[in-house]
């Protein structure tokens, strides 16, 4: 590109934007992706390839010629499919005409959802460690994220009585995400019910990301929007990428009072049209006849999780157990190292690929995400290789305390 | 819990008693003995590997044969099965519904070593009426497992 003398690019870039940080594990994906022979525990989807059928009902709805724009909602088949979901799996109610969008993910509906319900200097709840998007997505739409930190000691659950010290009477949303990424930790019924109580009490409105909903290894799963009184409070967003294995195909959907709804259609009409055709007819063909698919999904994940927690451990990191999500968060602490040091120094000495903590939110600094999303075989490989490397590290701390 | 252990031990039979009962979240012991008496009452017959021969370089050449036989009083197809599965070249042996008996898996190291043992050994068994053979030209998925898998991980190394 030539650059013409003068122009200064950065003098038109909206200080918002400006002032987001760049992605925190941007220089440590380029070290992995530069290695060679890594075994890579960092990636946050599924190794599963999408189901045949599902692939298959894509290729055969192009060959249909099912090329066109849907609905701004979303294919009206696939928001009843959803409704019938939501209702069977959750026991709740919702109208799909009215209440049932379907996004770009559920990234877009986070997105879409922040936006519609912002203003300028609300206060945003979000318990960290979490998924990386929430603060700058708050930041963007104006809002204020308060950060409320949970901890390995509640089991990376969000309490009650942490959670009421962060709300002010500036405070408008709380953004939930469990099953958690990057913990793997779920909400149980009790800490729902006394998160609920405070909701109402103060008048909050929740955004509720259940995109893992249906990875649960204790159950089960639930949705805060089934809590007496929570649906109305309560956006709902979830999608097909976690549980149907269909990250790429970018489909999600979200579920919310007929008014939100409407406010949030407004929005995505003008910036996203719709959903890709051919993703919602995939989606729609997974949950008609994809069942099957999850449970077998699940049961392998319930499966790895089990052993990498149990090698985890018996390599000398302490580590709680994950009942959701195919991540599991160990602490390093004991290594005496940083995450960020643990990380590199694992990659560089056993070519094993984990993201620091701290990727995460600062709450998550003395932890690494571990993702389970990974073949039985690689798995075994990348924890004899930790294992190995955590081993050198303690011996090396016991030699310094005992010179000492 | 057996149909568990045995659904793991299906598709690698090289996990340990250790492996299998951490991630069934079961006794260590308690699936040592399981596994030694499946054993022995012949549940589990065998702990197989499935191999590529022809990516390992060796020439193999297998056929599906079709037999139609007369079954025998008494004893049916199972006496006319036995004196066919007990060939070493035969792999496996169906009976079959349809429109012939037994569907036999024959393998060898040439054409005409499969040829000559179904025209030599089998057609000419007593109560054989006829034989169909079906070379087989290309494997391409087997025991649930595809040969040349194309679904290669395709994901980013890292992602949040």
């Amino acid at each position: 590109m030539t650059i013409t003398c003068g122009f200064e690019a950065q003098r038109f870039i909206n200080p918002t934007v400006k002032n987001i940080p760049p992605s925190g594990i941007r220089r440590f994906f380029d070290m992995v992706a530069s290695t060679r022979g890594v075994i890579s525990l960092g990636v946050g989807e599924p190794d599963f390839v999408t189901p045949w059928h599902i692939r298959e009902a894509c290729v055969q709805s192009l060959e249909r010629g099912y090329t066109m724009y849907t609905s701004n909602y979303g294919l009206p088949e696939l928001r009843q499919a959803i409704a019938g979901y939501l209702a069977e799996r959750f026991g709740l109610s919702y109208d799909p005409q009215k209440q049932v969008m379907v996004t770009i993910g559920a990234s877009e509906a986070v997105d879409l959802a922040l936006r519609t319900v912002i203003n300028p200097g609300d206060e945003v709840l979000i318990p960290e460690p979490c998924y990386v998007s929430y603060r700058p997505i708050t930041q963007l739409a104006g809002g204020v994220p308060v950060t409320v930190p949970t901890t390995m000691e509640d089991e990376f659950a969000l309490t009650a009585a942490r959670l009421e010290k962060y709300i002010t009477p500036r405070t408008k949303i709380l953004i939930l995400c469990f099953p958690n990424n990057p913990t793997g930790a779920v909400l149980n019924e009790a800490e729902m019910q006394a998160i609920a109580a405070l909701v109402k009490k103060y008048n909050l409105l929740v955004i509720s990301d259940e995109i893992y909903a249906e990875l649960r290894y204790d159950g089960p799963p639930r949705s805060f929007a089934a809590l007496p009184g929570m649906q109305e409070r309560t956006i709902l967003v979830s999608g097909f990428s976690k549980a149907f294995a269909m990250t790429g195909w970018r489909v999600g959907y979200v579920a919310a009072h007929p008014d939100l709804l409407a406010a949030m259609v407004k929005i995505h009409q003008y910036t996203i049209l719709c959903a890709p055709v051919m993703g919602q007819m995939a989606a729609l063909e997974a949950l008609r006849n994809g069942r099957q698919d999850v449970e077998r999904m699940v049961a392998e994940y319930d499966r790895r999780r089990r052993l990498v927690v149990s090698r985890l451990r018996e390599m000398g990191l302490e580590c709680f157990e994950p009942r959701g999500a195919f991540y599991v968060f160990p602490s390093i602490k004991v290594t005496g190292l940083t995450s960020t040091q643990f990380a590199e120094e694992l990659l560089k000495e056993e070519k094993v690929a984990v993201v620091p903590g701290p990727a995460f939110g600062s709450s998550g600094e003395g932890f690494i995400r571990c993702s389970y999303a990974t073949s039985l075989a690689e798995l075994t490989e990348a924890m004899n290789r930790m294992e190995r490397f955590v081993a050198r590290r303690l011996a090396f701390k016991h030699r310094a305390v005992a010179h000492a | 819990m057996r149909k568990k252990i045995l659904e793991l031990l299906e598709n690698n039979g090289k996990l340990t008693a250790k492996e299998i009962a951490i991630m069934l979240a079961l006794p260590v012991d308690q699936v040592a003995k399981e596994i030694a008496a499946m054993e022995q009452e012949k549940i589990i017959l065998r702990y197989h590997t499935l191999i590529n021969w022809e990516k390992a370089g060796a020439e193999e050449v297998a056929a599906l044969i079709d037999v139609k036989v007369t079954p025998q009083q008494d004893v049916g197809f199972d006496e006319i099965a036995g004196r066919i599965y007990r060939y070493p070249e035969v792999k496996s042996v169906f009976l079959m519904s349809g429109s012939y008996d037994l569907s036999v898996l024959v393998q060898g190291k040439s054409l005409k070593e499969v040829a000559t043992f179904v025209s030599q050994k089998l057609a000419t068994l007593e109560h054989v009426q006829s034989t169909v053979t079906h070379f087989i030209l290309k494997r391409y998925k087997q025991d649930g497992v595809i040969f040349e898998d194309q679904e290669a991980d395709r994901r980013q190394v890292l992602q949040p």
